[in-house]
């Protein structure tokens, strides 16, 4: 009875949370580590006007125009920031403040004026979605994992989920030298002759990718949250950067079952009766671990700060 | 309806309300200038959303003391707090790990933000009713703003313009160069809280307004539109109040002449107008400008090496060097100079070649330095010096 | 791009080979650069640079801070991009000479705290070879650590790189570019805040490059070890200076055209005298 009822109402929640999660924290290695992680926090606000720009072209809410909406609002943000930059002669940070509040508050705005009653499309869920909604009504227990009936009726976002993940995966792993190698040294890089602004460029799209694919259940503070916590964490245990991305995962995935678990049984321990946000929940769970690690971590700090104590 | 509410004739609140939100934009865009000169623009990301967490906190606490959850003082109070926790978070993760600043601030910033929303559900299971409008501290809203909010958010604001008053010197000189001023005995650290106490404030006053999750464009904005306008950092603060001052006041005027329209967001758009409009004409460091200088200054460079060559006897390999030489008359199609060409490139090599006189010279080592290769020597020297120069020259040449 | 066109680049095709008509048996120079101007903002750093290299030389390219020493190395590498002018490899395009260069960045300009280990940092110099998915194979390994080796790092293969000292940094930046076998090396200040000893392994090894036939191009700050370094010289202030051997072009009324009042007579002998003793120590 226990098991019908966590495959029906918290396997696919924690399932998408967990995947969600591992997407963002790939791509946010690599960010980190560019001391990018900030365009992590520009593209989860511009998915929302992505999201509600392809919404009044199509009036619908299906996911591949909102998919590509919100990877126009991704590219059309990183070219802004870009232009702005050397437009106006302002450091990246700043520039980064301009674009992404605008390009936020222009999306609050269009949402604000338009009609979306009668879909699944406000401001609050963007911010911080809505991961407890993706139950598995269909299923009764682990035996509905093979049944293709029940498995028909599986919250859309799982599989987009998977999908997304999948993507993001296998170009990190076929990109995995280029990317470190340009990320760790980009003039050199660039005089091997690899394309050191398309790979910028394609990172910056990845993490657009996960991001959107994840923003629908876990909202897109909480999508910030995965692009820094997991990598932050994970520098602190390792100096190889294999180490760091295979330790990022691992963080990912207990900040998500650790998070959603507490969320949605935490008060009930405690005596409540009401469960409190899961990617709330999730993004305090990652801040933890992270705490954790800079206090304890093997590799918390600087070698040569260390060595010049 | 929008030309009144400009003109302050939607009513005594609307008026008050419009009256404090443009303080509050002269006062953040003031502060926000600082922080935009101390490099360190998007700490008021993380200032603003990790307001959240205190928020709800002081929401919490004021009804489980049997007060008014709404009350505004208590909930600026909680919202100090907790961004005064997550600056002192950031700080320590920069002194005491590897991580560099741009991650603390993403670290601090989601999960003091999610940890916010954890409570903000948790009032929502409280009891229902009581946290109505709680959420307008994301976005903001002016529509049924107290009189009394109104009243905090611009004496708020005139206080904080007040301290930046005070505080304006030690501020430009930090954010010039730090370690210079400490050299002169200032305190970089406490200055650097005092600002970031600037900021904070600024942020807790216009959560009602434009809401933590845009307050941080107020600050940034201004600041660098302004920055186009001048060179001088007093006047960029002042354009910057200024700047702050109007898109604040538009955008809560225009939100009040109709429904459904937010007004941070308003704000904000209004304010990337006018850091939009900046861009294309402001003269000094503008889009347009630079543009043109850049091609202005592309056609120096090309003109001058085309002169060189022409003088040397040497090909010209650039296409458009060519074509610049030819549409000004300085040579033919076939590369041969003609007679202007020639006594233009004629005048090139010789002012390289004072130039190259003046550099090999002790005597003029500062003036030296401005050798560009293409500034005329006659813009740095007098005509008696370019004649004492002229006698050190290896092989005396001709004006032709 | 400011690259020339059809017509003036068949002219430089034409003009390059008669240059090598004129002279069928002599090989093409490692480097030509001709009318090079890079600025940053409205302010030239190079301008209107021509400069050759032979194949088979050391030149160091020498200046003043902010004479566009580096700048006039980067545009050469493509990594700035050029307001005028032509940059040629052994008489080809950058782009089809990729794998016969190595380049030895200012060690400062990347960041050492990277969670890599020294020979994660040599292998990517075998990035061209290993290209995206194909395995690391002990041949790959034994090769990055006979580099390590050259430079006298061998120990160190499994170090973090941010534990190393700045001459370690230095070392190991050059054993990266080892790793590429290359018949050109560019290197940027080589030899700026290194130790002693770094400083002398990092010459030994320039000079067996050269003696295997390689050409090496190295920016430098440091007149009293032209002499004992180098052969050629490359003086630079914005616009070249002076170039040539090292024996004809280090004179101080050279290095007093290019350094200004900044130098002064009496500096200028001493430097030439420590210069001499500089050679003797390290022959």
């Amino acid at each position: 009875m226990m098991g019908a009822e966590f495959v029906a109402l918290s396997l696919t929640p924690m399932l998408i949370g967990t995947m969600a999660a591992i997407a963002c924290a790939l791509p946010g290695n690599f960010l980190l580590l560019r001391r990018q992680a900030l365009i992590g926090d520009a593209i989860s606000h511009v998915v929302l006007p992505g999201i509600v720009v392809a919404f009044l072209l199509t009036g619908t809410v299906a996911a591949l125009p909102m998919m590509l909406g919100a990877a126009g609002a991704a590219l059309l943000c990183v070219g802004m920031i870009e232009a702005v930059r050397r437009m106006a002669r302002i450091e990246a940070g700043a520039a980064m403040g301009v674009v992404f509040t605008t390009l936020f508050a222009a999306g609050v705005l269009l949402l604000e004026q338009s009609d979306t009653s009668g879909v699944h499309l406000d401001v609050e869920h963007a911010l911080y979605g809505s991961l407890e909604s993706l139950i598995w009504l269909d299923a009764t227990g682990w035996s509905s994992l093979l049944d293709p009936v029940a498995l028909a009726g599986v919250p859309p976002e799982l599989p987009r989920m998977a999908l997304a993940l999948a993507v993001v995966t296998l170009v990190i792993g076929l990109a995995w030298r280029p990317l470190a190698l340009s990320t760790f040294d980009e003039g050199y890089a660039a005089t091997l002759g690899l394309p050191v602004r398309a790979l910028g460029l394609g990172l910056v799209m990845l993490a657009a990718l996960a991001a959107v694919a994840a923003f629908d259940a876990v909202g897109s503070i909480i999508v910030i949250a995965m692009f820094i916590c997991p990598p932050a964490a994970a520098r602190m245990m390792t100096d190889r950067l294999s180490r760091q991305v295979g330790w990022s995962v691992v963080f990912a995935t207990l900040s998500a079952v650790v998070g959603y678990t507490l969320a949605g049984y935490g008060p009930l321990w405690l005596g409540y009766n009401n469960s409190v946000s899961a990617a709330g929940m999730i993004a305090t769970v990652s801040g933890l671990i992270l705490g954790v690690a800079m206090a304890a971590g093997p590799c918390r700090r600087r070698a040569g700060a260390a060595s010049a104590v | 309806m929008i030309w009144q509410a400009l003109t302050f004739q939607l009513g005594y609140n609307a008026t008050l309300v419009a009256i404090g939100a443009t303080l509050l934009g002269i006062a953040s865009g003031v502060t926000g200038s600082f922080l935009f000169l101390r490099k360190r623009a998007l700490v008021s990301d993380a200032v603003s959303h990790a307001t959240l967490p205190g928020i709800a906190l002081a929401f919490i606490v004021m009804v489980a003391l049997g007060g008014e959850g709404r009350f505004l003082p208590g909930l600026m109070l909680g919202a100090a707090l907790s961004s005064g926790l997550g600056l002192i978070v950031i700080g320590w993760m920069i002194r005491n790990t590897r991580l560099t600043e741009d991650a603390a601030i993403g670290a601090v910033l989601s999960v003091f933000f999610g940890a916010g929303i954890v409570l903000m559900t948790v009032i929502q299971s409280m009891q229902s009713g009581r946290q109505a409008g709680l959420e307008s501290v994301l976005l903001g809203s002016t529509a049924g703003m107290l009189r009394a909010d109104a009243l905090v958010i611009g004496a708020g604001g005139a206080l904080v313009l007040l301290a930046v008053l005070i505080l304006r010197r030690p501020m430009l000189a930090v954010g010039f160069d730090p370690d210079h001023a400490a050299v002169t005995g200032l305190n970089v650290a406490r200055t650097d809280l005092a600002m970031m106490g600037l900021v904070m404030a600024v942020t807790v006053l216009g959560l009602t307004t434009v809401g933590l999750v845009l307050i941080v464009a107020l600050l940034i904005i201004p600041a660098v539109t302004a920055r186009l306008w001048t060179e001088r950092a007093e006047v960029m603060v002042a354009f910057a109040g200024v700047a702050g001052g109007l898109a604040a006041y538009f955008g809560a005027a225009f939100s009040a002449s109709a429904p459904g329209l937010p007004t941070g967001p308003i704000i904000v758009l209004a304010s990337f107008t006018l850091f939009a409009l900046s861009l294309a004409i402001a003269p000094t460091r503008g889009g347009l400008a630079s543009l043109l200088k850049q091609s202005r200054f592309r056609r120096r460079v090309h003109r001058r090496q085309g002169l060189l060559a022409l003088a040397l006897g040497q090909p010209i390999h650039e296409s458009f060097t060519l074509a610049l030489l030819r549409r000004e008359g300085l040579a033919r199609a076939d590369g041969e100079p003609t007679d202007t060409g020639r006594a233009a490139a004629a005048k090139a090599l010789l002012d390289e070649a004072r130039w190259a006189a003046l550099r090999a010279d002790p005597a003029h080592g500062l003036t030296a330095t401005r050798y560009d290769g293409l500034t005329p020597i006659e813009t740095v020297l007098t005509p008696d010096q370019i004649s004492e120069l002229d006698r050190h020259l290896p092989r005396p040449q001709k004006v032709i | 791009m400011m690259g020339p066109d059809a017509v003036s680049r068949q002219r430089i095709e034409l003009a390059s080979s008669a240059r090598q008509r004129q002279s069928a048996a002599a090989p093409p120079p490692a480097l030509a650069v001709s009318g090079l101007t890079v600025a940053y903002g409205e302010k030239p750093a190079v301008f209107s640079v021509d400069m050759t290299v032979a194949q088979g030389t050391m030149t160091a390219i020498v200046g003043p801070n902010g004479a566009g020493k580096s700048t006039l190395l980067k545009a050469v590498l493509g990594l700035v991009k050029p307001l005028s002018g032509e940059v040629r490899l052994f008489d080809l395009p950058l782009s089809r000479v990729r794998d016969r260069l190595a380049y030895v960045p200012q060690r400062a300009s990347v960041d050492w705290d990277f969670p890599a280990r020294v020979i994660d940092v040599v292998l990517m110099g075998l990035h061209r070879e290993l290209g995206l998915l194909r395995r690391v194979r002990p041949e790959h390994l034994d090769r990055a650590r006979a580099c390590l080796a050259r430079v006298g790092m061998e120990d160190f293969a499994t170090r973090q790189i941010g534990q190393l000292s700045g001459g370690q940094q230095q070392r190991v930046f050059l054993a990266r570019a080892l790793a590429q076998s290359a018949d050109l090396y560019l290197l940027d200040e080589p030899f700026a805040g290194v130790d002693a000893a770094t400083e002398k392994a990092i010459i030994a090894v320039l000079k067996d490059l050269q003696a295997e036939g390689r050409t090496i191009v190295a920016v430098h700050h440091d007149l009293s070890t032209v002499r004992a370094y180098f052969d050629h010289l490359f003086l630079i202030n914005t616009r070249p200076i002076a170039a040539g051997p090292v024996a004809e072009a280090f004179t101080s009324a050279n290095l007093q055209r290019a350094y200004g009042g900044r130098l002064g007579e009496a500096q200028v002998a001493g430097m030439q005298a420590d210069g001499v003793q500089g050679q003797d120590t390290i022959r």
